[in-house]
């Protein structure tokens, strides 16, 4: 059977992919940023998953404002890399996993959450710039496959945080009852704070992060109990993006262990951070 | 976390010298209103497009029927007005990214700063408020 080995959540600012891209990790600006990464690549580096379910948003580059889905899965066999305006990442395709998503869509449909699925999906910056937070030389593929799962964080109302974790929880349960032996990660990505447009935009809320990072781990109920006024509010506009970790969260079991965290201010105009648990599942802490 | 001092405070950033408002919600009544205007701007990830709508902006914008306020704000690149009327930031910087702004530039442009300004205001630990 299928198992979630470990969840990653993290940012997914497109500075920080065009960084690693223009080959500027070394620079001061970045260096801080990169450095807070290394323990936790290191650590994944030696738990590789077969395949990642990845939780983002699209930031206008596979879905337009003629249909806003509020869940998606992915079910291809392949997803481009998007050209966001600015042209493609120079990253490898992304080779999807669609045994898996076809399980997880029947079974998420059966557990009451009526995600679209998409066929076609350019995956952008949202979903790359995490996978190179795990890996950051690829080379000519990526070390695991895909399922990329979408959620509308742009377009108010945005599902709510609750309703963020339950879903986790079902996608958890239905990897876990996934009948192929298979070692699943999943990342939830976005945040923290930040604001791109109004007079608010520049808001970093760095108390507000911080307690975000310690309640993710061991209180997600106190994180989905907020309402999606109070993440603008404390999280800004875009920060709301943090009710994506909430996804990762419930896909994870109750027993997990923090591998390690690192947060930074600023990734161009946002507070990035990373958080990466173990999924000690039926297995004692000290089994790692 | 629900305390006072962070959650329910209702202070506003002051003193900026900009017509933005304070947050854009992107409800469902904005992004009707903005529907044309954030699908010209989304169309500017293929490069084909982009050609044509550097050779004859307001044709282009006619192709898409942004309102004649739309239209100017495009034209006249005030990105504040486009997002009073309608518009999505994920939308409005593919057309700041074909202008070559950055987003650190825009985000001088919505709060009355330079560039630089900006920038370094995120460098000392972004913009707090409440």
């Amino acid at each position: 059977m299928a198992n979630v080995i470990w969840g990653l959540a993290t940012s997914h600012v497109p500075s920080i992919g065009a960084a690693m891209d223009n080959g500027k990790t070394e620079d001061p600006y970045w260096k801080p940023l990169f450095d807070g990464y290394a323990p936790a690549r290191k650590w994944m580096a030696e738990h590789p998953p077969d395949v990642a379910v990845i939780v983002y948003n699209d930031h206008a580059n596979a879905i337009g404002m003629d249909l806003v889905p509020t869940f998606a899965i992915g079910t291809a066999d392949s997803y481009d890399v998007a050209d966001e305006g600015w042209g493609r990442r120079q990253v490898p395709p992304v080779v999807g996993a669609p045994q898996l998503s076809e399980h997880l869509v029947r079974e998420l449909v059966d557990s009451s959450f009526d995600i679209a699925t998409a066929n076609r999906l350019d995956v952008d910056h949202g979903l790359t710039v995490p996978l190179s937070v795990y890996c950051s030389e690829p080379g000519e593929a990526w070390p695991c496959t895909v399922v990329p799962v979408l959620v509308n964080v742009i377009q108010s109302p945005q599902p709510t945080a609750a309703r963020c974790y339950e879903f986790g929880k079902a996608i958890g349960q239905a990897i876990r009852s996934f009948p192929q032996d298979s070692k699943v990660a999943v990342f939830g990505t976005g945040g923290m704070s930040h604001q791109l447009a109004g007079a608010r935009a520049g808001l970093i809320n760095e108390q507000f992060d911080r307690w975000f990072l310690k309640k993710i781990e061991n209180d997600p109920e106190a994180l989905a109990a907020l309402t999606r006024e109070d993440y603008v509010r404390e999280a800004g506009t875009e920060g709301i993006e943090m009710i994506m970790w909430l996804v990762m969260r419930g896909a994870m079991s109750t027993n997990i262990s923090r591998v390690h965290d690192a947060y930074h201010v600023p990734a161009s105009n946002t507070a990035a951070a990373l958080a990466l648990f173990d999924d000690l599942g039926d297995r004692p802490e000290t089994a790692t | 976390m629900k305390g006072k001092t962070m959650l329910d405070t209702d202070e506003q950033p002051t003193g900026s010298q900009t017509k933005a408002r304070d947050d854009y919600l992107l409800d469902v009544e904005h992004t009707r209103q903005g529907y044309a205007l954030n699908q010209m701007c989304g169309s500017l990830i293929r490069a084909e497009n982009r050609a044509r709508f550097s050779e004859n902006e307001a044709r282009y914008c006619d192709e898409f029927g942004l309102s004649p306020e739309q239209k100017q704000a495009v034209l006249e690149r005030d990105w504040t007005a486009m997002m009073n009327l309608g518009g999505s930031i994920f939308y409005t910087f593919k057309l700041a990214t074909l202008d070559k702004k950055s987003m650190q530039y825009l985000g001088g442009v919505f709060t009355g700063m330079s560039t630089e300004q900006f920038t370094e205001a995120l460098r000392s630990g972004g913009r707090r408020f409440g």
